[in-house]
């Protein structure tokens, strides 16, 4: 019970969170947050839990995002609508495409993840009659505000967090990462491995699925580039996975905060921290640093990631003992927790 | 109808016949030794048996039923457990857990499969080291190990890929007791070992292979003596 009482006060104080911060900036940041703890949770079970690795998560992305635009556009019914059905077809797109890519192993089933990606991306570019390639699709948003956005968010990150929680402590789970650590002696434990591998990428497509009808819904704005974007979405869903920690309940949730502040941080010049320094001082170097910082988020997680792998291989959540030790100094295990 | 019954078996990589015409019973009940020099083809015909690789001709029959086309895991759910040379634990999990991913095999429910591992480890001497890491464990743990995850499957049908391998007299002494204990509890063993005060006082029979093809058959003492046996080991001179 000990270890459930944090993310329930976390629940709390993110249920509570629009309400007391009334700031659209923060609001529209919390909700991309959040839309990040689905799609890193998606990507956590099919890699962190089960160990095949994906390059291609905006695969699963798009398709949901296109699925609730697409149902939109043609037969001029709520987006929302998409929701219930996005999630299911990025899993009619995930499951084909893993029996038969998952007789590949690691980084040969990698390759074809990225793949995918791509082909998701030049079909909804090419197919113009049906997506409106290029153009995309644009949609009148529902709400004005914010905070029905962002509850609808909170719901689906505790859902698919709920969701890994629920599987990584039952007989999914153990599987799961039995194939993780060795196929062959999954195999020889009574595993079906191939079936396995795909009800895992099920979850983590539909996951990620509903990540994509909630951004359609959300930005009421998507085209190929933005959704099937392979360092928008597949890298990004990486980094979160990584930084976080993979193969961890909470590690997403972590690592998906860690990123969208890091690119928030970049993104705004470090706060206005170097534009303002150039204001005061009339040196133009800052305003030029500033500038360049701004198109710079990539170097930042660049950074981070590089710091993440040399000091915490296992992701922040999957190394926690370590950081506490190191940065807190206290002892390792968790008195007065 | 025996048991089991490895029929005609042949392999070949590429040119090279790894397994050529290897026929074998084993009766219920019964531990068979499966011997022969390094390369003669003994872990093929386990790789045959349990799936990982294809005969090229030739039958494997479990309890009257051809097997050598079907998959690994449907191979473990009929009752035929295996164990690695080259061990392979599910390295980040704990040892209790390694087993529990084996003992959903053959239970319903997470309890079921938690209990039934218990009971496994307590069976294999394992219980006091179940919350360490497996891949923290020595040697002889991982060996051990791997005969547990096997048990927790059930299998009527055990096979031992040298088990005592890297095993120092004392743990030599508890895993010869442990694979006894095995076979009094009712599984049949096929067993393959190099050390022979291991294969010469636990078998029933031996099987003896080289080139792929059977030496030699019998009880331990007729096998020891055999001409082609000692040859194989030995040389022609001691022959």
């Amino acid at each position: 019970m000990k270890k459930s009482l944090p993310p329930l006060v976390l629940l709390v104080v993110l249920v509570l969170f629009p309400l007391v911060v009334r700031d659209n900036y923060y609001q529209h940041l919390m909700i991309l947050f959040l839309m990040w703890v689905v799609i890193g949770s998606g990507w956590n079970l099919i890699a962190g839990y089960t160990g095949q690795v994906s390059f291609g998560d905006a695969a699963f992305f798009g398709t949901g995002a296109y699925a609730a635009g697409l149902l939109s556009m043609h037969l001029g019914i709520s987006a929302w609508w998409g929701m219930a059905l996005g999630g299911f077809a990025a899993v009619a797109i995930g499951l084909p495409f893993g029996w038969i890519c998952f007789r590949m192993r690691g980084a040969y089933f990698a390759l074809a993840t990225l793949a995918l990606n791509e082909v998701m991306r030049n079909a909804a570019t090419i197919a113009e009659g049906f997506t409106g390639g290029m153009v995309g699709i644009l949609l009148m948003p529902t709400f004005v505000s914010k905070i029905p956005y962002y509850y609808i968010a909170l719901a689906l990150a505790a859902a698919s967090i709920a969701c890994v929680r629920i599987i990584a402590s039952a007989k999914l789970g153990y599987y799961f990462v039995s194939i993780r650590e060795d196929q062959d002696a999954a195999e020889s434990l009574g595993i079906d491995t191939h079936f396995y591998k795909m009800v895992s990428l099920a979850f983590a497509a539909f996951w990620t699925g509903m990540a994509g009808t909630l951004y359609m819904n959300y930005m009421g704005f998507i085209d190929p580039s933005v959704v099937f974007s392979l360092h928008d979405i597949s890298i990004m869903a990486i980094l979160v996975g990584i930084v976080g920690g993979v193969g961890t309940v909470y590690g997403p949730a972590v690592g998906a905060f860690v990123m969208i502040a890091v690119q928030e941080f970049f993104r705004s010049g470090f706060f206005g921290f170097f534009q303002g320094l150039g204001d005061m001082t009339g040196i133009s170097a800052f305003l030029s640093l500033s500038g360049l910082l701004k198109q710079g988020h990539v170097l930042g997680f660049g950074i981070l990631v590089i710091v993440v792998i040399l000091f915490l291989p296992n992701g922040i959540v999957g190394d926690w003992e370590k950081i506490r030790r190191k940065v807190f100094r206290l002892r390792p295990t968790g008195e007065g927790a | 109808m025996a048991f089991f019954r490895v029929e005609s078996l042949v392999k070949y990589f590429g040119g090279l016949a790894a397994v050529n015409n290897v026929t074998f019973d084993v009766g219920q009940g019964e531990i068979l030794g499966l011997i022969g020099p390094n390369g003669s083809g003994k872990t093929t015909i386990f790789n045959m048996i349990t799936g990982y690789h294809r005969p090229t001709s030739g039958r494997v029959l479990f309890k009257a039923r051809e097997i050598h086309r079907l998959p690994t895991f449907r191979i473990c759910k009929l009752g035929i457990g295996r164990t690695f040379q080259v061990v392979k634990p599910l390295g980040r999990m704990t040892v209790l857990d390694n087993v529990i991913a084996a003992a959903y095999s053959r239970a319903g429910t997470t309890r079921e499969a938690r209990e039934h591992a218990q009971r496994t480890l307590e069976f294999c001497g394992m219980a006091p080291v179940r919350d360490q890491l497996a891949k923290s464990l020595p040697i002889a743990g991982r060996k051990r190990l791997e005969i547990a995850r096997a048990m927790a499957t059930r299998p009527d049908l055990l096979l031992l890929d040298e088990t005592a391998a890297g095993l120092n007299p004392t743990e030599l002494v508890a895993a010869i007791d442990l694979i006894r204990k095995i076979r009094d509890g009712g599984t049949t063993i096929i067993i393959i070992e190099h050390i022979m005060h291991v294969i010469m006082t636990i078998s029933d029979r031996i099987h003896a292979i080289n080139f792929g093809q059977t030496i030699a058959e019998g009880t331990p003492r007729e096998v020891a003596a055999d001409k082609a046996v000692i040859e194989a080991y030995l040389g022609k001179d001691y022959a």
